[in-house]
């Protein structure tokens, strides 16, 4: 049997720190920019990145669905942030393109602008008791769940984290912390599948 | 809120890495920022002018009016980028206030001040800074900048000087990854850099902030030179908008970027554009004077 995968979306964003993430927390890792890449892996991380940039990209670049059959055919996927975004069924007050992986409506920018940016102590009951250093930069939240949706964190009352199934979300960047538990958790998740 | 944290470093420098691997658009109106959004920009900077008409009409260049900012930030959702003159506190305290998501303290503009630069480590709001070298990149990070930009010759339409510049900042990276440890000190008095900076570029062969390009884009091909060069993502000025052609120079400049190691994807880029569309005129750097050039302003 050969070993599994991680594949990382390398159309834009912060794309080597989730490698190197996935990597300390154990995992081979391949960058994914071709449908021909998508194929080698079993698992896809979404970085963080502009929402409206990498929709774009995955259309023109023949991605979109090759991608949306792998992730309802029960491959793992997570999107931190633009990911998030990207995957969810749809954008508050937005007339934005989305995959539709994940029954959560998000809003984007939802914490503020930049200027609002935060590192923010997390309760993330799913990773234990030590708070997890969360980093959001220009967030989304989550505006609504589906019933098949479950609510791993919330800040201010807003879920951040989210999963169904094969599919997880999350609003910040554990990519950006060092502390890779949320790596490692989608790690077990790939492990489930 | 408990324990959060506004303006951090992480913050601040995260979102340059967000935007990595893009391609950051000038515009001067709400319309120019719509197409930037809908060709695949990851950011705008919003003008009143761009470079190439800033040369062109000469005299002080000032930060835009702030209500021409306000309005690009309302017509796109991706973040909006503005400049300061180099020093100027007044003006960068202002943009803070209206809540741009980076300033870029860019010697594009006149400079305010011809001997320092602002102290960007007090603000929330993220500063962008300008670089022809290592020292001077090292200089702007030790004064807070959260990402930094290879200077090259705004408004040119030129290549030239940004290959100098992201060479240079490459060839001082290189050099000091490899000097033994004894002499980082020295090459700290040299390169006018804090020596724990120049300890931290020796140890992760890396700067600590995100290196965009900057200053001549003009053409797909430009756009992987510089990422060959070693640049994260690319800032494209008088490029897209002085063509004949935005909406596909844009668009050819974003896909050419994405897949800069993919020779057939540039060269379809390339080809996307119609053949009767012009690139921007672009100027013999060695025609100019001395005053005339913008990558000497701040040092």
């Amino acid at each position: 049997m050969r070993t599994p995968h991680v594949g990382v979306l390398a159309l834009q964003g912060d794309v080597v720190e989730h490698v190197h993430a996935l990597e300390r927390a154990g995992a081979d890792v391949i960058e994914v920019r071709t449908p021909a890449d998508l194929e080698r892996v079993d698992a896809l991380v979404v970085p963080g990145g502009e929402s409206t940039t990498v929709i774009r990209l995955l259309g023109r670049f023949g991605l979109t669905q090759p991608i949306v059959e792998r992730v309802r055919g029960g491959m793992p996927f997570w999107g931190t942030c633009m990911g998030m975004i990207v995957a969810a069924h749809d954008v508050a007050d937005l007339e934005q393109d989305t995959l539709d992986l994940i029954d959560v409506t998000v809003r984007r920018n939802a914490f503020g602008r930049q200027v609002d940016s935060a590192e923010v102590p997390l309760a993330i009951p799913a990773l234990g008791d030590a708070p997890f250093p969360a980093v959001f930069i220009r967030a989304p939240w989550i505006e609504r769940t589906g019933p098949a949706v479950e609510t791993l964190a919330e800040r201010d009352g807003h879920g951040v984290m989210v999963r169904q199934g094969n599919v997880l979300g999350t609003s910040f960047h554990p990519e950006l912390t060092g502390d890779d538990r949320v790596h490692a958790y989608f790690l077990s998740m790939m492990a489930d599948a | 809120m408990n324990g959060q944290a506004t303006g951090t470093e992480t913050v601040k420098r995260g979102l340059a890495q967000m935007l990595k691997g893009g391609v950051i658009m000038d515009v001067v109106t709400p319309e120019q920022a719509k197409v930037a959004e809908e060709a695949g920009a990851v950011a705008v900077m919003a003008l009143e002018r761009i470079p190439a008409d800033i040369r062109a009409d000469g005299g002080v260049a000032r930060m835009s009016h702030p209500a021409l900012i306000e309005r690009i930030m309302k017509a796109v959702t991706i973040p909006v980028m503005a400049k300061v003159r180099i020093g100027h506190i007044g003006e960068a305290r202002q943009l803070q206030a209206l809540g741009v998501d980076y300033i870029d303290e860019s010697e594009v503009l006149t400079p305010a001040d011809d001997l320092y630069h602002l102290d960007k480590a007090g603000y929330t709001v993220p500063f962008v800074c300008g670089a022809r070298n290592l020292g001077e990149a090292l200089r702007r990070i030790a004064e807070g900048a959260a990402m930094i930009r290879s200077k090259g010759e705004a408004g040119s339409g030129n290549i030239v000087e940004a290959v100098r510049h992201m060479r240079a900042i490459r060839d001082g990276i290189v050099e000091l990854s490899v000097a033994p440890r004894e002499e980082l000190v020295a090459r700290s008095r040299d390169l006018g850099a804090p020596l724990e900076l120049v300890r931290e570029v020796a140890a992760n062969k890396k700067l600590p902030v995100v290196l965009f390009c900057a200053g001549g884009v003009s053409t797909p091909a430009d756009a992987a030179l510089m990422m060959e060069l070693g640049a994260e993502g690319i800032f494209v000025g008088s490029g897209i908008f002085k063509s004949t052609d935005p909406a596909a120079f844009a668009r050819a400049i974003v896909d050419a970027t994405t897949h800069w190691q993919d020779a057939d994807v540039v060269l379809k880029a390339h080809t996307s554009i119609p053949e009767a569309a012009k690139a921007m005129d672009g100027l013999d750097i060695r025609q100019l004077a001395e005053h005339q050039l913008m990558a000497s302003r701040g040092n």
